[in-house]
């Protein structure tokens, strides 16, 4: 599994995905300029965190007319994995392979802490190494990561099951007390209808090892090598 | 010619800076607050186009990046 790293101007976690990649669970590594037009072999395509041009307009706006974003696009309809973290969520609803947007949180406030996580859906590449209802722990950081979408939107999310994780309190359940920024149903990631393109508001690469205060971040970084790799030579 | 785009959240989505607003304004005794919507002025300066041109070159902008229309409606003025 080879990853590509895309890096826009602003983009503050490109690094942190990278480190993850290389050094933690030892997968190929390419960085991305936003002004590349060929992904380099990439598998996976993250986009990371930050404030790609300086989220001017609103966030996520300008770097969808990047030239890297066409072959990004090209790469999703080809099936090819795209996963946008936090910033990268914001540029994927922007470029329309994820429905929906992320407004300003409803405290008005950039929200930094931990939060837990609902896996909804465990049968996709970005999740096959968790379970289905466990619940993780994973930061997040943003000031506009409230999901929303018209109520047919949403109707048609969780009809296709394309919602993959909520926010939840440590049991699981989904409250309003547990929703740090006060989006739609807790939505706290999406996949795109073909499975393929997976947007999530959380930080799962700052929770890779245990040095950082949790590894469950792992998990998701785990769950793709393994998509990649032959069923015989998966171990465990 | 300048046209003058002002872009809205829509009606339907929540408007968290909107709320904060209001209640701001209420709290200064301006009782006769019932809503605010906050969005956003964006002044753009054209050449060489007729103001028929202009129209459809603008409201071609609003929707291709100055307003997401997931979430937010536009109107513009054009001022020769």
């Amino acid at each position: 599994m080879k990853f590509g790293v895309v890096v826009f101007p602003g983009t503050w976690s490109d690094r942190d995905c990278g480190h993850v990649v290389t050094h933690v669970v030892g997968a190929d590594l390419v960085y991305l300029w936003h002004r590349d037009r060929d992904l380099r072999g990439a598998d996976c395509v993250i986009l990371p965190g930050g404030f790609s041009y300086g989220d001017y307009l609103r966030p996520g706006a300008i770097a969808r007319f990047s030239p890297v974003m066409e072959a990004v696009a090209e790469h999703a309809a080809r099936g090819g994995l795209v996963w946008g973290i936090c910033n990268g969520f914001q540029v994927l609803c922007e470029a329309g392979l994820l429905p929906g947007a992320l407004i300003r949180n409803a405290c008005l406030e950039f929200r930094c802490e931990w939060v837990h996580l609902r896996c909804e859906r465990a049968d996709t590449p970005f999740t096959r190494c968790l379970q289905p209802g466990q619940v993780v722990r994973v930061p997040i950081a943003h000031e506009e990561g409230n999901y929303v979408a018209d109520p047919d939107t949403l109707d048609e999310l969780e009809r296709h099951g394309q919602v993959v994780l909520r926010y939840c309190d440590a049991e699981g359940r989904v409250t309003d007390a547990a929703n740090p920024n006060g989006s739609a149903r807790g939505i706290a990631g999406i996949r795109n209808a073909d499975g393929n393109v997976l947007g999530m508001m959380p930080h799962p690469e700052r929770c890779a090892e245990a040095d950082l205060g949790g590894t469950d971040g792992l998990l998701m970084f785990r769950s793709l090598v393994e998509a990649a790799t032959p069923v015989g030579r998966r171990h465990g | 010619m300048i046209a003058r785009v002002v872009v809205v959240p829509k009606p339907v989505v929540n408007d968290p800076q909107g709320v904060t607003v209001r209640q701001g304004l209420r709290a200064l005794g301006f009782s006769e607050v019932e809503d605010v919507r906050v969005g956003r002025y964006v002044e753009v300066r054209l050449g060489g186009a007729s103001a028929e041109e202009a129209g459809t070159r603008v409201d071609e902008m609003c929707r291709r990046l100055l307003a997401n229309q997931v979430i937010e409606d536009y109107r513009f003025e054009l001022e020769t």
